[in-house]
């Protein structure tokens, strides 16, 4: 009788210790949304890509719809070539749609945003997006805002 | 006078190389040792009730105490640059990353690891061991190994607990009590915390410290002198040397984790 409440126990035990672990992938990561449903890949280059990252979200209207799942750089053209893993129920992207580097808020990570275009046909596994618009980076901006300023002083 | 504490030197340190060695090969032959698993399981399950369920309570606790803690400080750090929407990210990464795994394992060290060390040198001193081996009951299997698979399963599903009371507790304070947003609270949890990187990583490393607190405690409790102040003693160095293992081998494997990033 002893032994079967000890059993018990170490059953509850173990129960609630996979409870916990049921909790922390549902409740607290991103496990469900990452692991649910087809992905495809599309890849886009860009000539610089700032502080964009693996798992960086890709976005089109500000809904997240995929992840860059590979960054690489091109030996050839020495561009960014970035494989961006799409979720398989938004299939309908045109095909000439553009993709450009922002950044969430003044200081926060980067993402790719996706803007439709008008073409009748769709992006499909293995296409390349061939509009794409580099990152901002804000010091090249800072330094044309100077040079900006100082020769038009000295004009 | 001088030749002689050069001697002592050279003396403590050659001790000190053989009782690593001596660890490692009592380590060896517990693994190794041929186990009847069948008879083994109800002992296993023994052990895990007296390592992990004694240790819930004190666990639940500390965890609770530790996330609101971890609420209010990150509260009033973040607040001050109004960011205390990122309450979430931070108390989750901190808690499932670092102190859930290190934390569970100091108290693991403390309630389970000494108790184990004093169990394991009473029967030492009082000639139990001698006793089984008389009766040709290997007390590796029968005592040794029961203990060392019982804790080993205990302290990763302790920490799991950890992890989910103390976010929990810090949710309590910064979402309850201090009134952070709760959608941006967990979402931003939701976004940051990778299930195989952050949870399963925190899960593996307090699977190493569990190993490395049974095999000290084992090893202190098995070999300790067979008399009252070699029990305490040996008692005191399993809490001292487990919890160093613990916070050394923490940073090591942090390290080398993120050295991958």
């Amino acid at each position: 009788m002893k032994s079967k409440s000890l059993y018990v126990a170490v059953g509850l035990f173990l129960i609630v210790a996979f409870a916990s672990l049921v909790i922390l992938a549902f409740q607290m990561t991103d496990f469900s949304s990452t692991h649910t449903g087809k992905t495809y890949r599309v890849t886009a280059a860009f000539t610089n890509i700032g502080n964009l990252k693996m798992r960086s979200p890709v976005r089109i209207a500000g809904v997240t719809i995929g992840r860059v799942s590979d960054i690489e750089l091109n030996k050839k053209t020495f561009q960014a070539e970035v494989t961006i893993r799409i979720s398989g129920d938004v299939d309908h992207i045109p095909s000439d749609s553009s993709a450009s580097i922002l950044t969430a808020g003044l200081l926060g990570a980067n993402y790719i945003s996706i803007t439709p275009g008008y073409e009748v046909t769709n992006l499909a596994s293995g296409d390349a997006i061939e509009t794409t618009h580099s990152a901002l980076i804000l010091e090249k901006l800072i330094g044309k805002l100077i040079y900006k300023k100082t020769s038009k002083e000295s004009s | 006078m001088n030749n002689s504490r050069l001697l002592r030197v050279g003396q403590q340190s050659l001790s000190l190389i053989a009782d690593m060695g001596h660890a490692g090969l009592f380590l060896w032959s517990v693994i190794t040792s041929r186990i009847p698993w069948r008879r083994i399981v109800p002992l296993i399950s023994e052990q895990l009730y007296r390592a992990g369920i004694m240790s819930l309570l004190i666990t639940i606790l500390a965890g609770f105490f530790i996330g609101m803690v971890v609420g209010l400080q990150g509260f009033h750090t973040l607040q001050k640059f109004s960011a205390e929407q990122a309450l979430g990210k931070l108390l989750a990464l901190s808690i499932v990353r670092e102190l859930g795994p290190v934390i569970a394992a100091l108290l693991f060290a403390g309630r389970a690891g000494s108790s184990l060390t004093a169990e394991l040198g009473l029967m030492a001193t009082t000639d139990q061991l001698s006793a089984m081996r008389m009766l040709g009951v290997n007390p590796l299997w029968r005592v040794v190994a029961p203990r060392f698979w019982g804790a080993l399963i205990a302290l990763p599903l302790l920490t799991l607990i950890f992890d989910v009371v103390a976010i929990y507790g810090g949710s309590l304070v910064g979402v309850d009590w201090l009134g952070v947003d709760r959608g941006a609270f967990w979402s931003g949890m939701q976004s940051v915390v990778e299930f195989g990187g952050d949870v399963m990583n925190g899960v593996l490393k307090s699977g190493v410290f569990a190993f490395l607190i049974v095999w000290i405690s084992l090893y202190q409790g098995y070999f300790c002198e067979p008399n009252a102040k070699g029990m305490s003693i040996a008692t005191t160095k399993t809490v001292v040397y487990g919890s160093l293992a613990v916070l050394a081998f923490d940073f090591i494997l942090t390290a080398l984790v993120m050295g991958g990033w």
